[in-house]
């Protein structure tokens, strides 16, 4: 190795270790003595100026552009990979069965299933909403876990804008009405005369449709989801004309868990005995009665109505905590 | 292959709004931008669903059910964007994490001084 | 035949913790009640499940049966199943979330609002309830909202911790979430369009005609793709698993447990079932997707354990180290028998185990150093906190696969997997790689725990553990010894489990 190579490496040796330039008139340390323990000979490096070495100098450069690159790469591979699902599923719907069209082969989906859903599911059930039988007595368990999803994300919902951090809102967001000593419950209704005109005439009509979804679920399209989103605009609709301190007089954070918990354990258990006689094969004593009554469609009825509370007071729920911070 | 996705158009919208949707769930750096990015894709799976539920019951069963869940997950999505919102005074997520990194630093240079004034005392 | 009893297990076990989970906010805030409730319930779901497995086991065969949800058979109602390896996972899920929360239970209080620890309790029922449908499900679409009950109650346990940084990684978490759940739904809605089923076994009987037939085989492998990478990204496989160590730093102790002992665990195992019940092993050969879940898995085991190598903080470390372990149990399904798949298994119970052990003494020594994460921090912990610092040696010597602890069973029962397999050579590579690497990050720690810091002792407020922390720990403790020394009659029953899937 000649003197250059030498020289290149100990300069790039530097270069990583963080020794500063070279100065001209360096002083070579003389060799130490041999019986001087480690720790106390003197080292080079400490005679010169100290440079940052690579690896500080990494990490600088990493706190100053890391980020930024790291946005380039997450953003380049999430369009990698949204075109790669895109194309890969366009090239899957080609290959599917067509849906529309009954002339070429049948799709597979056509099988025994839906034909007893379609033939027998009335006389099964007990409803004539053929979707209603299939979401409470075929699919119970889904359904089951559907309101258990919605279950979860009101409590989460709650936990994370509710009561914990009432104060804490009521200081720092609303510094007008923490002035005058009043929270969103005793600001007056909003200066609306169509909304307040309305109200009185739409919400008994809405209120009416709600329960006639939620009643009628097993007889006519609707059911406990749709008629208790329903109910819960009327909710809404009166918070917004009358005041939010009116709906709080009746329905508060107290009265949404209790309502909702309740109507969810009776549903669990209604669901449970269906599910427990089913799967032990014991008669039941609830009648499907006649196809099309009010009465008839053995627990359909009762579960639409526990769901219809829950819903509704879940949709009030989100609303009023997105909108004012405080249930 | 053209004809074969104009025969089953609802499914080629279907694919495409999702892909839209999970570009815009992924890449907007606006919270309730990527909100409604979630919002369509799911949608897009409403439709692929729809698509063959002429006679088939089924899938409007697990329509309902994804309306239920896609609900559930938006209300969840935006009580984290509200609480976002008022810890850091943005919408966009790469500004919010900034933020705290630099409040990090702050912090982090406060106790390398305490520190630094310690070893010299 | 079975006792009546036994047979509805699987049902009960699900029906009371989603009743304590519905129950939980009606219950009053003293004493702490709920979180009472909740160990109460899960410790009696334990007892329940073990019921269940004995007397699944105990009929010289192993038995599997199907409870149907309803007054309805299978292609029409929905399903659940139950067999020995169901109910071997479900027991340790029990215990291994029990003793997470025994062991964190007073440092939840120090990190929780009482106002939140409540609906905390509430998720953590709900959580265990959807792992437990996740283990017993036999139907795709039960198992699709029970992904997403998992989803909502896990990014919300993250939030529980009323932090902005911690919100803001749950924001994270929760998009990368979302987006496997879509490819999750998509998959479910390929497949159901082509077979005209959503029962597992059915779907399977019509997929193999559908092969056999050669028609629709490209619809069939972008549904399985997307199945897999949705399931993937749900269990912190590598390349989809940059989420977790940002949310992790952030936990609280118990949801850290939670999260990366059981969460992970859960969606795993509805993918083996997938592969094993839905698809069939030799389908899964003939598309190569064992050939890239092996390849996945092994980039997991080395990537995750680069990471962890370069983390200063006991936390991240942690995380890191579950991408690693997550990798084994994906090198386990890559391979794609039947005893690799019975080894991904025991790794599954290994690792819920061991890793529970480990968020638990991991936190506990952060908080015998107030609350403090950085390696540095932890100096002398282990004479402050031993019963932590025990549980971080057993840990650490378990992850490294030192006979006698959890992790050299697995390991072992992994390396025997693979030799009668094609890719021998990369499989022990790799777990030789990662061994000495997992070596390398948690021999430091211990030595960091193990040293003696006199200056700083003083500054360490933390007094002793509670009784209740020392008691999980030593349960924990002899769990890891059990599986370590005695795992040949549990691998012989998940062998026996996994061919009766």
């Amino acid at each position: 190795m000649n003197e250059d190579t030498k020289e290149i490496l100990k300069k790039f040796f530097d270069w990583v270790v963080g020794n500063g330039p070279r100065p001209e008139n360096e002083v070579v340390s003389p060799e130490p003595p041999p019986d001087l323990p480690f720790t106390q000979r003197p080292r080079d490096r400490y005679s010169r100026f100290r440079e940052a070495t690579l690896r500080e100098r990494y990490n600088q450069w990493l706190e100053l552009h890391g980020f930024h690159i790291f946005s380039i790469l997450y953003s380049a591979l999430s369009v990698l990979m949204c075109v790669v699902i895109v194309s890969l599923l366009l090239a899957t719907v080609a290959e599917l069965p067509p849906t529309l069209s009954t002339s070429q082969r049948p799709s597979p989906a056509h099988n025994e299933v839906i034909r007893r859903y379609v033939e027998h599911a009335p006389r099964e059930t007990g409803a004539q909403n053929i979707v209603a039988g299939l979401l409470h007595r075929y699919r119970g368990f889904e359904t089951f876990g559907e309101s258990a999803v919605m279950f979860t994300s009101a409590v989460s919902v709650l936990m994370m804008l509710g009561a914990s951090r009432r104060n804490k809102f009521n200081r720092e967001l609303s510094p007008k009405d923490a002035a005058s000593g009043r929270n969103f419950l005793q600001r007056g209704p909003p200066d609306e005369p169509i909304l307040r005109e309305a109200a009185p005439i739409l919400i008994p009509v809405i209120l009416m449709a709600g329960c006639a979804v939620i009643i009628n679920g097993h007889i006519s399209p609707g059911g406990g989801f749709a008629g208790g989103a329903i109910l819960g605009m009327a909710l809404i609709l009166a918070a917004n004309a009358y005041g939010f301190g009116r709906v709080h007089e009746f329905f508060d954070e107290r009265a949404f868990v209790i309502s909702t918990s309740t109507a969810l354990i009776v549903y669990t258990l209604s669901c449970g005995y269906d599910f427990f006689t089913g799967a032990n094969q014991l008669q039941t004593f609830i009648p499907n009665g006649t196809i099309g009554n009010i009465l008839s469609g053995g627990l359909i009825l009762p579960a639409n109505i526990c769901l219809g509370f829950m819903t509704a007071g879940t949709l009030y729920a989100f609303y009023v905590l997105f909108s004012e911070g405080d249930m | 292959m053209l004809e074969r996705l104009f025969i089953n158009h609802y499914q080629t919208a279907a694919v495409i709004l999702s892909g839209i949707g999970l570009t815009n769930l992924l890449l907007q750096r606006n919270l309730i931008k990527k909100i409604i990015g979630l919002n369509i894709m799911n949608s897009a799976i409403f439709l692929f669903l729809a698509a063959k539920g002429n006679i088939n019951p089924l899938p409007s069963v697990m329509a309902l059910a994804g309306i239920v869940i896609t609900l559930s997950l938006t209300a969840f999505a935006l009580a984290l964007t509200l609480k976002i919102y008022e810890d850091s005074g943005t919408l966009n997520i790469d500004e919010a994490l900034l933020k705290k990194t630099k409040e990090q630093e702050e912090l982090e240079a406060i106790i390398e001084q305490a520190e630094e004034e310690e070893i010299f005392s | 035949m079975m006792n009546s009893f036994a047979f509805n297990i699987p049902f009960v076990s699900i029906f009371l913790l989603m009743l304590a989970a519905i129950v939980t906010p009606l219950l009053p805030k003293r004493n702490r009640l709920p979180e009472k409730l909740s160990c109460c319930v899960v410790g009696l779901v334990a007892i329940l499940s073990a019921w269940l497995l004995y007397s699944l086991t105990s009929y010289g065969q192993s038995l599997t049966f199907n409870y149907s949800m309803g007054h309805y058979p299978a292609p029409w109602g929905s399903e659940l199943r139950a067999g020995p390896l169901e109910a071997v996972l479900a027991l340790f899920f029990c215990v291994a979330m029990l003793l997470s929360l025994t062991g964190n239970f007073s440092s939840t209080a120090e990190d929780i609002a009482p106002d939140r620890r409540q609906i905390f309790c509430s998720l953590v029922n709900l959580l265990m309830a959807s792992l437990l449908a996740l283990t017993y499900t036999n139907d795709l679409f039960t198992a699709y909202i029970f992904v997403e009950i998992n989803t909502i109650a896990a990014c919300a346990i993250v939030a529980a911790k009323d932090d902005p940084e911690a919100t803001r990684s749950t924001m994270r978490y929760m998009v990368i979430s979302v987006t496997g759940s879509a490819l999750i739904i998509f998959a479910i809605c390929l497949l159901y369009e082509l077979t005209g089923y959503l029962s597992m076994q059915h779907m399977n009987g019509a997929i193999r005609a559908l092969v056999s037939a050669k028609s629709y085989l490209l619809p069939l492998s972008v549904a399985l793709a997307l199945m897999t990478v949705g399931l993937a990204i749900k269990s912190a496989l590598y390349p989809f698993a940059l989420w977790l160590p940002d949310v992790y730093v952030n936990l609280t102790n118990a949801s850290g447990a939670i999260l990366s002992g059981l969460v992970i665990k859960g969606h795993i195992f509805l993918l083996i079932k997938i592969f094993y019940r839905v698809f069939g092993l030799d389908l899964i050969h003939m598309l190569h997707m064992d050939t890239a879940i092996f390849i996945l898995g092994l980039l997991s085991m080395i990537v995750g354990s680069v990471h962890a190598l370069r983390e200063m903080n006991i936390k991240r470390m942690v995380a890191w180290s579950s991408v690693a372990q997550v990798g084994y149990i994906f090198l386990g399904i890559g391979l794609n028998t039947s005893a690799g798949i019975a080894a991904a298994c025991l790794h599954i119970i290994v690792h819920a185990s061991v890793k529970t052990m480990l968020s638990t003494a991991a936190g506990g020594l952060s908080n015998a150093a107030g609350h403090k994460k950085g390696l540095h921090a932890l100096m002398g912990t282990f004479y402050i906190n031993r019963w932590a610092g025990l549980g971080l040696i057993a840990g650490a010597f378990s992850m490294m696969g030192i006979p006698a602890f959890a992790g050299f069973a697995s390991k072992l029962s992994l390396t025997m997997a693979s030799f009668d397999h094609s890719f021998i050579v990369w499989s022990l590579a790799g777990l030789a790689v990662s061994s000495v690497m997992n070596a390398l990050y948690y021999v430091p720690a211990v030595i960091v725990v193990l040293t003696h810091n006199k200056e700083a002792r003083e500054d360490f407020t933390a007094s002793a553990p509670p009784t209740l922390y020392k008691v999980s720990m030593f349960v924990f403790l002899a769990l890891n010894f059990y599986l370590g020394l005695f795992c040949v009659p549990l691998l012989r029953l998940i062998t026996r489990g996994v061919n009766a899937l």
